[in-house]
C-alpha cells in the first residue's frame, strides 16, 4: 500500500494492540465486582498526571461533569486529551490540566469561540493541537474498538485538518482510489455519564448515544457515572439496553444531575443561568480561576456543588425538561 | 403595500430556508442552518429529514435546538442513533444536503473554521473541523452560510478546516472525494451565491434587496463571477416573518 501523503501532527498516542489485548486479557475482571465508588476515589485511582483522557457527549449535554470538576479538584496535570467535550475541556484548560489535545471543536455553539481555548492555544500553554473531524475521531475510537491498527474514511481527504492530523493517505489496494487512513485511539481513561447503571458497571443510555459505545471499548480504564443506580435484575430485564457492558467498566459513580449545568436527555434540561454563568466568567482568566474557586476548589464534593444550587432550582430543571415533552 | 422590516439575519434565514428541498435528507448544525431548517419545514418543504451529527434522525422540532447534542434534536424522531451511525450514512451516499458556516470562505467554498494566521502559532484559535469537515467532504451538497465583508471572502483560506472544490475543477476527485459531491450555495449577509460549473468559482447568483452588485463585489476579497443576468432576491413574507418571530425563535437568541 503506497503511502500518498501523512499528515505533520504528532501521534499523540500511538496505538499498541498486543498490549491492548494483554491489558483487557489481565487487567479487567470478568467477575461481577461491587465498583461503586465516590468521584474522589475514581478519579485518584485511576487517573493519573500524563495520562490520554477522554470525556463523552459533547456541548452541554450528557456530560460528566462530577467527574470533570474532580479531576480539577485533585489537579491532576499534563494532561494529553480528546477534545470534543465542550463544557469539559472549557473548565479543564481553564485550570491549566491540558498539555496535549486532539481536537475536534473547542466552542461554545449557540454562544461562539471558547476564549479559555483561545487563551490556552494562543498563549501556547497547550504545547500541541491535532486536528481531526468529529467523525475521524470517533472512527479512531471504533478501530480500537475493532481491536484494528486503523480505519479507512472518505472525510479528512484534501484538507487542512488532515495536513495537520497525524493520519495518512494510501492508495486503496482494491480499488486504487485514494483514501485516509486513522490510526486507532486506546484511551488511557475514559470518563462517561449514562442514565443508569449497577453496581457492576452494566450501563444504559437513553436517546443518543453519541459515542460512548465506541469510547468505553477503546479505553484501558473507564469511569462511568450514573444518574441512577438499578439492580442487575433491572438491567436483565431489557439486556439490549446495555450498550457498556460491565466488564469493561472500572468505576461506577452515583451522581444524580451529574451533568449540570449541561442536560440530560428525559431527565432534566440545562441550566441555563448556571451555563451562562460560565460563559461570562470564562471570558476573563481572573473571572474563569474565581469561577473554579467558587464550583470546584471551594466545594469538597459533587453534593456540595448541588447543594449551591439547591433543590428548587434543580426541580425547576426536571420541570422544564417535562413541560417541553409534553 | 409596504414591505415589513426585517433584519439582516432575518433575511438570510429566509434565503437559505428556501433551499431547502422537500423530501431530502439535511445534515444540520448549531445555529443558522436550525432556524432555517425549521422555518423550511413550516413552509414548502415539511418533509425534510433533519440529521443531527450526534445521533438524531428525523426530528419534529418543538422548539429551536441550542446544541447539536441536545434532546431537541431528536425530539419525536424516527430514530436516535450515535455519530458513527450518523456520518457513515453521510459516507455511504444518504445525506443530501448539509448546511456550514465558517470565519473564511474562498473562491472555491473552501471553509476555515480553525485559525487565523498560522495553525502553530495561530493569531485567533477557532472552535476547529468538529463534524464540518465531515459534512464538506461526505454529503452530496453544502452550502455555506456567511457574514459578507472582505476578512470573510478572502482569495486563501489561512486554514482549509472543510475542502470545497479545494483548488479548482476535479480536485476534489483527485483528493479521493466522493464523485459528485462539493459546495452549492452561499447565502451570506449580503447576496445568494453559486458556483461557475466549468471553473468552479464563486458566482454572483442574487443580491438582497436593497443590495448592488457593486456593493457585494466591493465586499468580496477576491474576484466573483458575475453573469450577465444577477436576481434580486425576494424579501421574507409576512408569512415568513411571523414563522421566525412567533414560533421558531421567539426569544430572539438569532433574529
Amino acid at each position: 500500500m503506497q503511502v500518498i501523503a501523512q499528515g505533520r501532527g504528532e501521534l499523540i498516542q500511538p496505538p499498541d494492540l498486543e498490549a491492548f489485548r494483554e491489558w483487557n486479557r489481565t487487567q479487567k475482571s470478568r467477575r461481577l465486582v461491587d465498583k461503586v465508588m465516590s468521584e474522589r476515589e475514581a478519579i485518584s485511582r485511576f487517573v493519573s498526571d500524563g495520562c490520554y483522557i477522554g470525556t463523552e457527549l459533547y456541548g452541554s449535554v450528557r456530560c460528566p461533569m462530577s467527574l470533570t470538576r474532580e479531576v480539577i479538584r485533585q489537579r491532576k496535570k499534563d494532561l494529553r486529551v480528546c477534545g470534543q467535550g465542550v463544557l469539559e475541556l472549557d473548565l479543564w484548560l481553564a485550570a491549566g490540566l491540558v498539555k496535549k489535545l486532539d481536537v475536534t471543536y473547542i466552542g461554545l455553539e449557540v454562544f461562539g469561540t471558547s476564549a479559555v481555548f483561545r487563551r490556552a492555544v494562543e498563549s501556547g500553554q497547550v504545547e500541541t493541537c491535532v486536528e481531526w473531524s468529529n467523525g475521524a475521531i470517533t472512527w479512531r475510537m471504533k478501530a480500537a474498538a475493532m481491536g484494528v491498527p486503523f480505519i479507512p474514511t472518505r472525510a479528512m481527504l484534501g484538507s487542512d485538518t488532515f495536513e495537520y492530523s497525524a493520519a495518512k493517505i494510501v492508495t486503496d489496494p482494491f480499488t486504487g482510489m485514494p483514501v485516509c487512513l486513522l490510526p486507532a485511539l486506546i484511551l488511557d481513561v475514559a470518563l462517561i455519564h449514562v442514565h443508569r447503571a449497577d453496581r457492576f458497571g452494566n450501563a444504559q443510555v437513553d436517546g443518543i448515544t453519541g459515542f460512548a459505545f465506541e469510547m468505553a471499548r477503546a479505553s484501558k480504564r473507564v469511569i462511568v457515572s450514573a444518574e441512577e443506580l438499578i439492580s442487575t435484575t433491572e438491567i436483565r430485564k431489557y439486556p439490549e439496553r446495555t450498550i457498556i457492558p460491565y466488564y469493561l467498566v472500572d468505576a461506577v459513580v452515583h451522581a444524580p444531575f451529574g451533568s449540570h449545568p449541561g442536560e440530560m436527555a428525559y431527565v432534566y434540561d440545562r441550566d441555563e443561568e448556571a451555563y451562562r454563568e460560565w460563559i461570562n466568567a470564562s471570558q476573563t482568566a481572573e473571572g474563569a480561576q474565581a469561577y473554579l474557586d467558587k464550583y470546584v476548589y471551594n466545594v469538597p464534593d459533587h453534593r456540595a456543588y448541588l447543594d449551591l444550587f439547591g433543590e428548587a432550582r434543580l426541580a425547576e430543571l426536571v420541570a422544564r425538561r417535562m413541560k417541553r415533552e409534553e | 403595500m409596504p414591505s415589513p422590516t426585517y433584519s439582516k439575519s432575518e433575511l438570510m434565514i429566509c434565503v437559505a430556508a428556501r433551499l431547502f428541498q422537500d423530501g431530502t435528507t439535511t445534515f444540520i448544525g448549531t445555529g443558522i442552518p436550525m432556524l432555517a431548517a425549521m422555518l423550511a419545514m413550516k413552509m414548502h418543504a415539511p418533509n425534510v429529514v433533519p440529521i443531527f451529527e450526534f445521533g438524531g434522525t428525523g426530528a419534529i422540532f418543538d422548539k429551536l435546538p441550542t446544541a447539536v447534542g441536545g434532546a431537541r434534536t431528536f425530539h419525536q424522531a424516527i430514530a436516535a442513533s450515535g455519530i458513527c451511525d450518523i456520518m457513515e450514512t453521510a459516507q455511504r451516499g444518504f445525506i443530501d444536503y448539509g448546511f456550514l458556516g465558517g470565519a473564511q470562505i474562498d473562491p472555491y467554498g473552501n471553509l476555515n473554521s480553525t485559525t487565523i494566521g498560522e495553525h502553530d502559532h495561530p493569531r485567533a484559535r477557532l472552535p476547529g473541523s468538529g463534524g464540518a469537515n465531515d459534512v464538506g467532504s461526505l454529503c452530496w451538497r453544502t452550502v455555506a452560510i456567511m457574514q459578507h465583508d472582505k476578512r470573510r471572502f478572502v482569495p486563501r483560506v489561512d486554514f482549509i478546516t472543510t475542502p470545497g472544490y479545494l483548488s479548482g475543477p476535479g480536485a476534489r476527485e483527485r483528493a479521493g472525494l466522493p464523485r459528485g459531491s462539493g459546495p452549492v450555495n452561499v447565502v451570506s449577509t449580503l447576496a445568494l451565491m453559486d458556483y461557475d460549473p466549468v471553473t468552479c468559482r464563486m458566482r454572483l447568483r442574487a443580491t438582497h434587496p436593497g443590495v448592488t452588485v457593486e456593493e457585494v463585489i466591493a465586499n468580496t476579497g477576491f474576484e466573483l463571477v458575475i453573469p450577465e443576468h444577477v436576481a434580486v432576491n425576494a424579501p421574507p413574507s409576512e408569512e415568513e416573518l411571523r414563522l421566525l418571530r412567533e414560533e421558531i425563535d421567539p426569544q430572539r437568541l438569532y433574529i
